[in-house]
């Protein structure tokens, strides 16, 4: 009797082993044929092959060793770590729904992604980070019929002033940004509360009232980028259709004002004595002062009713 | 010796006119065969009762909650008419289409249109790289949200599109049945883009569609609703005989 357990057993271990082994095979057949990914930043060109070994102790963890975003940690972390095999990144300067620039992907392991548990990789040498990269990118096979979306420019900042400040205030009124970034950017517009990314889970609008860094960045052209852009996977849109250069400088400008740190803009709108847009004004609040300021962010069809 | 030669030569060159004429005139009937092509019928049915609709509340958007205040809105998951004709299921041709049929991309260029915190159609078909065309007619802006399955052929993308802006002009490059559509400032909005090869109908109030030009052949034609899933059935279509086909779907 016992010796019988015992032959069922060896042939169950021994079954189990032959289809753990085939199966990795097959997996290892396709690693090495996309293990060929290159990327390219600058002068730098990562090669995927290299990175298994960071990979796997640095980036596993958390995205899993067939990057899908599944790592043993994955379970305690919100935000989830990103699903390489979907090939959707938020932080890009290219269009919504295109592929994001090696030097993107390149700038977010560098940068870390700011509430949340993606840390920073400057530590790392930029070799082993354009590595890294690559082996990112080897996860979709996107990445072989794809390139990358055309890149959104950003021009030169201009130099901020109160009229830019009120336009960019009326097109925050405007665009609608307070529906769910709230009317003094403390996250809890009306629509806040119902917001889901796209594995239907659920996620907060940005807090400008809370919180200094951005997802994707802590500069002005990074504010520039991610609203012109959109966050792909999330809520939050892409602008770059039906806003002008000059109105997304002024929307940067007129947000600097939400923020929790001192600022030149902030120093401005006090001055002026910038009160919160009122949602339910039929028109921007600021409207009546757009006239004034040197870009024309006002369309024909909004009246200048004062509050 | 010389007239021979000239007789023979407009003989040669009659010929040639006659063959050139026959074959532009053989070419001519091949193009517009299809438009006389036979056409599928039918009428989508729903059997039982159609499942209870959430009235929408949309007193979070006044502008939108006003253009529906004497006719409250609901969900449009089934929607049936009153003799059972189940409206916005989309009827297309899933086997037995040839090749050049197969790739034909439709030339109009249907309009995805925000109204009232709606969208208009609530469900739309489409081929493969089939131009359509998003507005946006409310005094509100709204952000147009695709969400085609993750890691498949189709991308997401997230546009925003404040009132007065200007269509947005996209395509699908792959079939995919379906893709959800939503806009995250309105929640309740919701509605699907059916992405198929070749021709296709979506069914009216009334539950009646039409498959305009399809050649003859035998076919499996595939309805879809967006909760009640997908039938099937064989049709056979003769040259420039209409045909028909009926679909029920149980009420869940």
């Amino acid at each position: 009797m016992r010796t019988q357990h015992l032959n069922f057993i060896a042939c169950a271990v021994a079954v189990l082993a032959v289809c753990s082994l085939s199966s990795a095979q097959v997996t290892k057949y396709q690693e090495d044929e996309n293990l060929g990914m290159e990327a390219h930043v600058g002068k730098l060109t990562g090669h995927a092959k290299d990175a298994a070994t960071n990979y796997r102790r640095y980036c596993a963890g958390c995205h899993g060793d067939l990057g899908d975003g599944e790592g043993e940690n994955a379970v305690w972390l919100d935000p989830k770590p990103r699903n390489f095999t979907l090939a959707t990144f938020k932080c890009r300067s290219t269009p919504s729904g295109s592929l994001p620039t090696d030097e993107d992907l390149y700038n977010t392991v560098g940068r870390g992604l700011e509430s949340s548990n993606m840390p920073s990789w400057n530590p790392l040498s930029d070799q082993a980070r354009a590595d890294l990269v690559a082996y990112v990118k080897h996860f979709s096979d996107r990445w072989k019929t794809e390139k990358s979306g055309a890149v959104i420019e950003i021009p030169p900042e201009p130099a901020v002033n109160a009229e830019r400040i009120k336009a960019g205030q009326a097109l925050f009124q405007k665009l609608e940004c307070w529906k769910c970034h709230g009317v003094e950017g403390r996250a809890n517009g009306p629509s806040a509360d119902t917001l889901t990314d796209d594995q239907n889970r659920p996620i907060k609008p940005f807090n400008f009232h809370d919180q200094t860094k951005f997802k994707c960045g802590a500069e002005d052209r990074d504010l520039y980028r991610i609203f012109m852009t959109g966050l792909d996977g999330t809520p939050m849109p892409s602008f770059s259709d039906n806003v002008k250069p000059d109105e997304a400088w002024d929307l940067v400008f007129y947000l600097r004002t939400l923020q929790p740190m001192h600022t030149q803009e902030k120093e401005i709108a006090k001055q002026l004595g910038l009160k919160p847009i009122n949602p339910n004004a039929p028109a921007p609040a600021a409207a009546p002062a757009a006239p004034n300021a040197a870009p024309t962010t006002q369309p024909q069809s909004n009246e200048n009713k004062p509050q | 010796m010389k007239k021979q030669a000239w007789y023979q030569g407009l003989a040669i060159f009659s010929a040639a006119l006659t063959l050139i004429f026959v074959f532009v005139m053989s070419q001519r009937e091949v193009k517009a065969a299809p438009a006389s092509g036979a056409g599928i019928t039918g009428t989508i049915k729903l059997e039982g009762t159609a499942p209870h609709q959430r009235p929408i509340d949309m007193s979070k958007e006044p502008a939108c909650a006003a253009v529906h205040k004497a006719n409250p809105v609901t969900t449009e998951k089934v929607v049936a008419g009153s003799g059972g004709g189940l409206k916005n299921v989309v009827v297309y041709i899933s086997e037995g289409l040839s090749g050049s049929a197969e790739n034909e991309v439709a030339s109009s260029k249907p309009i995805w249109d925000q109204k009232g915190c709606q969208y208009i159609p609530h469900v739309m078909g489409l081929n493969p790289n089939q131009h359509f065309e998003v507005t946006n007619s409310d005094p509100t802006s709204h952000n147009i949200h695709p969400m085609p399955k993750p890691g498949g052929p189709n991308h997401e993308w997230n546009k925003s599109q404040p009132s007065g802006a200007p269509p947005i002009d996209n395509t699908w490059q792959a079939p995919e049945v379906a893709i959800h559509v939503k806009c995250n400032i309105h929640p309740w909005m919701s509605g699907y883009m059916v992405v198929v090869k070749g021709p296709y109908g979506v069914s009216d109030d009334s539950g009646s569609f039409k498959i305009e030009n399809v050649p003859p052949g035998s076919y499996t034609l595939t309805a879809w609703q967006e909760t009640l899933g997908t039938q099937t059935q064989k049709i056979t279509v003769a040259a420039g005989k209409p045909a028909t086909a009926d679909f029920t779907f149980k009420a869940k």
